[in-house]
């Protein structure tokens, strides 16, 4: 682990302590994981909206006559399918299926694309990307700008009231999964209408050559009256989960396949060509073994990542997230069981501490 | 009321009559943020050992063990505070005691540190 002190800061710090925000080191950096409280936060996301500084996510950009092509191959989704101002969610398969990370697929330019990966994979990406355009050759251009981008989201069914008071963008244009590019609090920014909360939102790019202070401050103030709050790591997590949004590390990871995980929809196995499609025309023609599920707990006991799930006395599964709904105020969980033991209204038992409690594969998203 | 000692995991002891109470400091609940689950895994009657964990308390982010601050048997369990964990982040180290216990050896009780000693203890990190 990195030693506290030397973990990095967004350039958004000094604003997210004056916002009281309770600092834990992730993926690198300094991040609050909260500020008012995690279940403060998440019912505002869900009622109102909420900002959030995300700014160590990765931004990489791809250009060039082949870019579109590359990344077709490089990607499960159908990259070229994409036009200008059009953003995909795709997974980054390896050869077995296995995934190397789930990201947006921005395409900026005719031939511009940007990919927005998890924090916590930005360097293996980058040596994965690297490493299968050598061996894609093409006329590509390729570039890590993570440490130069500030990212700021506002989630919530409030948040284009509040964006669109601080920007020249006509929000209502933008579609969801579009972008669009203008003046965010004075500043030049790209503005896309995506999230991770499963509420409407935006989520907003800024580069090294703007200011983000007065975007920040510029959207808190506009915030001010609808009651958006800043919301910390914790309440992205539990949001995320109540959608059962995959999370890299937890419900997916390179001994997982997106098609076991539910997002099946993003892989076009019609593509003629893609990083892992053989594997996963073998897996679908296996059929699956195993699927990602939601339940819920019976009893208040917590489910947690790594938690075995029995059903009927055998071992069927594992957790691979968990938490206390902060909607349903019942503890939820995300987890691997037999295929056999995936259908909604399965009884079956997660062992927490050494003893089994009950829970009942629900339907999800939660909520 | 009774004087307060704290231990450096951040549970808290109090004496009041022939018993000791048991919760966690207020420092502890304003780190761990909502508590929403509370398992005391002991009951009336077992032993409580210094240092051994007798409970686990789950904030939405985490789970995290409680331990022992003394040694004793345990005399009550705080049911209300297991029903309504609301109540340890409001009033931690009042109403929501989580076990009663009568000690074995009070010296272990006056070894702990005093509310001046915990808090430098805390500033200090």
């Amino acid at each position: 682990m990195t030693p506290f002190s030397q973990s990095k800061k967004t350039r958004l710090y000094e604003r997210l302590i004056e916002a009281g925000g309770s600092m834990i080191e992730f993926a690198g950096y300094l991040l609050p994981v909260r500020y008012s409280g995690i279940i403060q936060e998440h019912l505002a996301v869900r009622s109102t909206a909420g900002i959030f500084d995300l700014s160590h996510m990765g931004e990489f950009f791809l250009q060039g006559k082949d870019a579109g092509r590359f990344l077709h191959h490089l990607l499960a989704n159908d990259v070229l399918g994409l036009t200008i101002g059009h953003i995909c969610y795709t997974p980054m398969l390896y050869s077995d299926g296995g995934i190397v990370d789930d990201l947006l697929c921005y395409r900026l330019g005719e031939e511009e694309y940007m990919l927005v990966v998890n924090a916590t994979n930005i360097a293996k990406d980058d040596a994965w990307v690297c490493e299968r355009l050598d061996a894609f050759g093409g006329e590509v251009e390729y570039s890590n700008r993570s440490d130069d981008y500030t990212l700021i989201a506002v989630q919530g069914p409030r948040a284009e009231e509040i964006v669109a008071q601080v920007t020249d963008i006509d929000l209502s244009s933008i579609k969801h999964y579009w972008w669009d590019k203008g003046q965010v609090g004075g500043q030049r920014a790209l503005i896309s209408r995506t999230g991770y909360t499963g509420e409407d939102g935006f989520e907003i790019y800024v580069d090294g050559e703007s200011d983000r202070i007065p975007i920040w401050d510029g959207l808190v103030a506009a915030g001010k009256d609808l009651e958006m709050i800043p919301v910390g790591l914790g309440a992205r997590d539990t949001l995320r989960l109540e959608k059962k949004f995959c999370l890299y590390g937890n419900d997916i990871d390179r001994t997982t396949n997106p098609l076991e995980a539910g997002i099946g929809w993003t892989v076009k196995l019609d593509k003629d060509d893609f990083i892992g499609r053989e594997a996963l025309l073998k897996i679908k023609e296996a059929g699956l073994s195993r699927k990602l599920v939601g339940f819920k707990m019976e009893d208040k006991a917590i489910p947690r990542k790594d938690y075995p799930i029995f059903a009927g006395g055998d071992r069927v599964g594992k957790v691979t997230s968990g938490t206390f709904s902060p909607s349903l105020q019942v503890p939820v969980g995300l987890g691997y069981v037999d295929i056999a033991r995936s259908k909604v209204d399965t009884a079956i038992e997660v062992e927490i501490r050494g003893k089994r409690h009950p829970a009942r594969v629900a339907k999800a998203p939660f909520v | 009321m009774a004087e307060t000692r704290y231990t450096e995991t951040h549970e808290w002891a109090r004496k009041e009559g022939e018993e000791v109470l048991i919760g966690i400091s207020d420092h502890a609940q304003k780190e761990l943020g909502e508590i929403v689950y509370l398992d005391v895994t002991v009951g009336v009657g077992d032993k409580l050992e210094k240092g051994k964990e007798f409970a686990v308390l789950e904030s939405v982010k985490a789970a995290s063990d409680i331990y022992a601050p003394i040694s004793g048997e345990v005399t009550r369990i705080n049911q209300e505070v297991i029903d309504k964990t609301t109540m340890i982040n409001d009033d931690a180290e009042g109403a929501a005691w989580m076990v009663a216990v009568k000690p074995t050896d009070m010296a272990e009780f006056e070894s702990m540190m005093d509310a001046d000693a915990y808090k430098k203890a805390i500033e200090e990190g």
